[in-house]
């Protein structure tokens, strides 16, 4: 295994009685990369990012997160990973300025460190004039941003994001990968699930999940080529199904 | 008579205008998409034309039916798929059906040859509690059961948000089949690649409907100069093509970045620019708009 791997896992496996959710997964995820993780619904892309996340023990196999291992390591990886999701990630009924300070609470971070932050990130994000607000009063494409900035307060080497950008107009989809690739030229591991094809193609890599396996991991590049496929859409459609 | 016809309709929830003066036809038999991100307002409309809720002003029609006086006659004779999963959860697969066929006056039986390509997927399943289906089956339970009572309209708000692009494919292919059983359809959706499947559209933003149009329609009336350009490092070439003097707006899509610029610019101009900023394998040719390129000239009009 290579010394710069932020995410190893080696057969990873996940079984719920007789299913196999997750079926002995293998594959690494190096420092800054942007790393797609695809796969039709109920293809086990939930249970596996749970594994990763310290959320759920794994039957079997063995992998390592940010330096953790994900059997004996799982609070230690709960507090060095960032994680989004789009379902839920801000506190809807504190403000702004309550839910920076809140997480960063969480994470540990000193209160001379937080009240830096906070000032930072609300230039930054251009919030200062709705820091009093409630979170739920902002426009869908401001929590999310907000959300992948608190994400990435207490300066987590990998950050999980699971559909981040679901429902946003088109102009604030292609903000928030702006920011995607501002994290990981900072040298942030990004660790992404989405639905939209088109995004596929933004990252480094990319892997496939069908019925618990990854059927395909490489570059949207090589994987076009290997499935003789105009887009990532078309790869996806060819495997998706097994 | 239009399958839908929606007047000036307006709707504010407090100091929120959701729907802000909202004229739209849809024809009989036409698959209608409304296209737009959450808080377009495209969910509030259809609650209107489903008669779920009052306008604030404006009138809609809906199969002739005025959305207000004759909400009866509408909702006998339309289909209504919610954004949210609104089956029973505690009811089987089965039960579900049966029950909106009961509601509606009929039987599964009598209307089997609507949903029999749905729910034929679903049978395995039937006597599995809808809450424990996951969610793409969910999504074709909700559709069976919007069209056991063989609507004339369907209305499907959202009915692919979170799902698979295989998936979304699927549904796609089957609300082609149910047009062609001659139902009109109005469909929602903030997935962009999808307008290209409906035979009209409407793209809404902030309450307004900024175009209606045929998605082909739509891209041949986009305006500006457009390029894809492609280069070694997607990052570094949207930062440096906004320093470009040209450049209007530069948006990744997908394995290229769409540019637009102030003038008509010559590719070679492009190329020379990103040479002398180091890049390398410069790709730049001219490029066709798609709906999101006419949805993002609209929105920043």
């Amino acid at each position: 295994m290579q010394a710069s791997a932020v995410i190893q896992s080696e057969n990873l496996t996940k079984k719920f009685g007789a299913f196999t959710a997750v079926d002995a997964i293998t594959f690494e995820v190096q420092a800054g990369e942007i790393f797609g993780f695809l796969g039709a619904n109920g293809a086990g892309k939930t249970t596996a990012m749970k594994m990763l996340t310290g959320l759920l023990s794994p039957t079997s196999g063995q992998g390592r997160v940010a330096g953790f291992d994900v059997f004996r390591e799982a609070e230690k990886i709960k507090r060095n990973i960032g994680y989004m999701s789009q379902r839920f990630s801000l506190y809807e009924d504190l403000t702004v300025r309550e839910n920076i300070r809140f997480f960063g609470g969480i994470y540990g971070l000193k209160r001379a460190e937080i009240k830096e932050k906070t000032e930072r990130l609300l230039k930054e994000l251009e919030l200062e004039s709705v820091e009093k607000q409630l979170v739920k009063s902002l426009p869908l494409g401001w929590k999310q941003r907000l959300a992948f900035s608190i994400a990435l307060l207490h300066e987590p080497r990998i950050v999980f994001l699971d559909e981040p950008t679901g429902g946003v107009d088109p102009i604030t989809r292609r903000q928030f990968w702006e920011m995607i690739y501002k994290a990981a030229s900072d040298g942030v591991t990004v660790f992404v699930t989405t639905h939209y094809m088109d995004e596929a193609e933004y990252c480094d890599r990319v892997s496939i999940m069908v019925d618990g396996k990854i059927q395909a991991l490489d570059t949207p590049g090589i994987l076009k080529k290997t499935y003789s496929a105009e887009s990532m859409d078309e790869v996806f459609l060819k495997l998706a199904r097994g | 008579m239009q399958a839908i016809a929606v007047q000036n309709i307006h709707k504010s929830y407090g100091k929120v205008q959701a729907v802000d003066n909202v004229s739209l036809e849809v024809r009989p038999g036409e698959l209608f998409g409304l296209i737009g991100p959450d808080g377009a307002g495209k969910t509030t409309l259809f609650r209107i034309i489903a008669t779920l809720l009052l306008p604030d002003q404006g009138s809609a029609t809906v199969l002739g039916f005025d959305a207000v006086k004759d909400y009866a006659q509408i909702r006998r004779r339309i289909g209504y798929m919610p954004g949210r999963f609104s089956l029973y959860q505690d009811l089987t697969v089965q039960e579900n059906l049966e029950f909106f066929a009961a509601i509606f006056g009929t039987t599964i039986r009598e209307n089997y040859h609507l949903v029999k390509e749905i729910y034929s997927q679903l049978e395995p399943f039937k006597n599995r509690r809808a809450g424990a289906l996951s969610g793409g089956m969910k999504q074709k339970l909700a559709l069976s059961c919007a069209l056991i009572h063989q609507p004339e309209l369907l209305l499907l708000d959202e009915p692919t948000t979170g799902v698979d692009a295989v998936s979304r494919k699927e549904f796609w292919d089957m609300l082609s089949r149910l047009k062609a059983l001659g139902i009109s359809i109005l469909v929602s959706t903030a997935y962009m690649d999808e307008a290209d499947l409906c035979d009209r559209i409407a793209l809404m933003q902030h309450g307004k409907i900024l175009s209606v149009n045929t998605p082909r329609g739509l891209v041949e009336s986009y305006e500006k100069p457009l390029l894809a350009v492609r280069t070694a490092g997607m990052y570094r070439l949207i930062q440096d093509l906004r320093e470009f003097s040209l450049t209007d707006t530069a948006f990744p899509f997908g394995e290229y970045l769409h540019l637009t610029t102030r003038r008509r610019v010559g590719e070679e101009e492009v190329v020379d620019f990103l040479t002398r900023k180091g890049h390398e394998n410069i790709e730049v040719k001219r490029a066709e708009a798609t709906v999101e390129d006419c949805f993002m000239a609209l929105m920043q009009e």
